[in-house]
């Protein structure tokens, strides 16, 4: 009875405040200017990569490989740009006309830009229509003259508004250190386990071997050993690898207040997983596999002339489906914990109502609560579904005709 | 109207869709559960995956959605 009288309270309040938002937005007649709170433009930075670690306060800075075809390399520790976390770690130097604005290295293209440290007064961003699309492009101001920004270059071929600019970055950034982070920590553990295992052997499982034993049995026999059958023993490695790797990313991402790393969230991370699950499932591929793609057996030659470009196009549409998946679902659910946690700024009105704001932090805490406890289950079958989705692949990849 | 909108009644027509499709995985896995108890671990690995790929085209949808608009 409590709990439902509770869930009502908490959806009235909910409601209420859904409604306060739309009279907020109607007195503001939809201005979203660089004055109030933008949830999307918070959201947005929040899940991207960054070139320093940022935890509470403090910028922790990374190492910077960046690459100029004018200018050559350039090694340095973004700490050089001494980022202030009140401008969402954004630089209050530049170095070698390279420049941090909300923690992104970018680079100045006016070769006229001092290349040594230099202190630079403010960043600006304008909407701008470059070859008839509507685009932001950050400027940088310096002795009150402003200069234009290069994003780094990216290898989308403008999909998604990147292209070849003037510098790559190689860096070391927040994802790739949270990366090395998880990978150098499951060595540590499984090492351990591993250890464990030849030490007691025969005895019941103990300490972390008793969380990782029944993770590790689960996929072997309910994924590899169906899947994969008398094969199984050659896949079970990599299968397991998948699991726990992207497993460990998920939950580390999870960890509040940890620089909230979104790393399976991240378009490129989850395509090198995916690009090497295509690689794996090809290369693995028997004289039956390639049949099935180019010359299916039994089947009308005229048919045959529509089914093979379809299967040939699905062959690429299923690691692309896994790269999509992954990502979109770890970055849904971090995205909607920063919008929940932003709804506190939304009815705050961005410090100016403390009543409002206090308010809504309690129900706001108990919603991203909520969220966390989703997003960890979220974690554990999205890995899960990774791994059974590369098994039923693999296992199509091997199986021997029997007709 | 504008792209904006266009790609939010997209997204909104996707997830009608991928729901009806969710839910019709659940409601029978469920179905054969209740029916055959014993076989809960084969239905429950095999509604994980077929959820997994009504979510996948949904997916696809949703960032062409977000691409386009």
């Amino acid at each position: 009875m409590l709990s439902k009288r509770l869930l009502i309270i908490l959806l009235s309040i909910f409601a209420l405040s859904v409604s306060a938002q739309d009279h907020n937005e109607h007195e503001a007649g939809g201005d979203t200017g660089h004055s109030g709170f933008d949830p999307a433009e918070v959201a947005f930075h929040h899940i991207s990569n960054h070139n320093t670690y940022s935890i509470g306060p403090w910028n922790l800075p990374l190492p910077c490989i960046l690459y100029a075809p004018e200018e050559g390399w350039s090694f340095f520790m973004s700490g050089v740009f001494e980022p202030v976390s009140e401008h969402h770690g954004s630089g209050r130097y530049a170095y070698k006309r390279y420049v941090l604005h909300k923690g992104i290295v970018m680079h100045v293209v006016d070769p006229s830009f001092p290349t040594d440290k230099v202190e630079v007064d403010d960043y600006d961003v304008k909407e701008e229509t470059v070859d008839g699309k509507q685009k932001e492009v950050t400027y940088v101001k310096y002795k009150g003259k402003e200069y234009k920004l290069d994003a780094k270059s990216t290898m989308d071929g403008g999909v998604f508004g990147g292209g070849i600019t003037s510098f790559y970055d190689f860096s070391i950034t927040k994802n790739v250190a949270g990366m090395m982070l998880v990978a150098l920590f499951l060595m540590w553990v499984f090492l351990s386990v591993a250890r464990t295992y030849r030490e007691r052997e025969g005895k019941a499982p103990k300490g972390v071997q008793g969380f990782l034993e029944p993770l590790f049995v689960f996929i072997q026999d309910e994924v590899t050993k169906p899947f994969l059958g008398d094969k199984w023993e050659k896949y079970n490695p990599y299968l397991l690898t998948l699991f726990f790797f992207i497993l460990g990313l998920n939950l580390f991402g999870q960890i509040p207040f940890l620089g909230g790393s979104n790393i399976t969230g991240n378009l490129a991370v989850t395509m090198v997983l995916a690009i090497v699950t295509f690689f794996v499932v090809n290369l693995s591929g028997n004289k039956n596999y390639w049949e099935h793609i180019f010359w299916m057996p039994g089947v009308p030659t005229w048919v045959k002339s529509i089914l093979t470009p379809v299967e040939v196009m699905s062959m690429f549409i299923k690691p692309m489906t896994l790269m999509l998946r992954l990502f979109a679902n770890v970055v849904a659910g971090h995205i909607v914990l920063v919008i929940f946690i932003g709804l506190i700024f939304v009815f705050g009105k961005s410090g100016q109502s403390a009543g409002a704001a206090y308010g809504t932090s309690i129900v706001s805490m108990l919603l991203t609560m909520f969220m966390m406890s989703l997003e960890i289950l979220v974690a554990f079958v999205q890995a899960y579904v990774f791994t059974i989705l590369t098994a039923s692949y693999l296992s199509a990849a091997t199986e021997e005709a029997h007709h | 109207m504008d792209h904006l909108s266009v790609a939010a009644i997209g997204m909104g027509l996707v997830v009608i869709g991928a729901g009806i499709g969710i839910g019709n995985i659940g409601a029978k896995a469920l179905e054969s559960i209740a029916r055959q108890p014993e076989a809960i671990s084969d239905i429950r690995s095999n509604m994980i995956l077929m959820a997994a790929l009504v979510e996948g085209t949904a997916l696809i949808a949703i960032i062409l959605a977000f691409l386009l608009g």
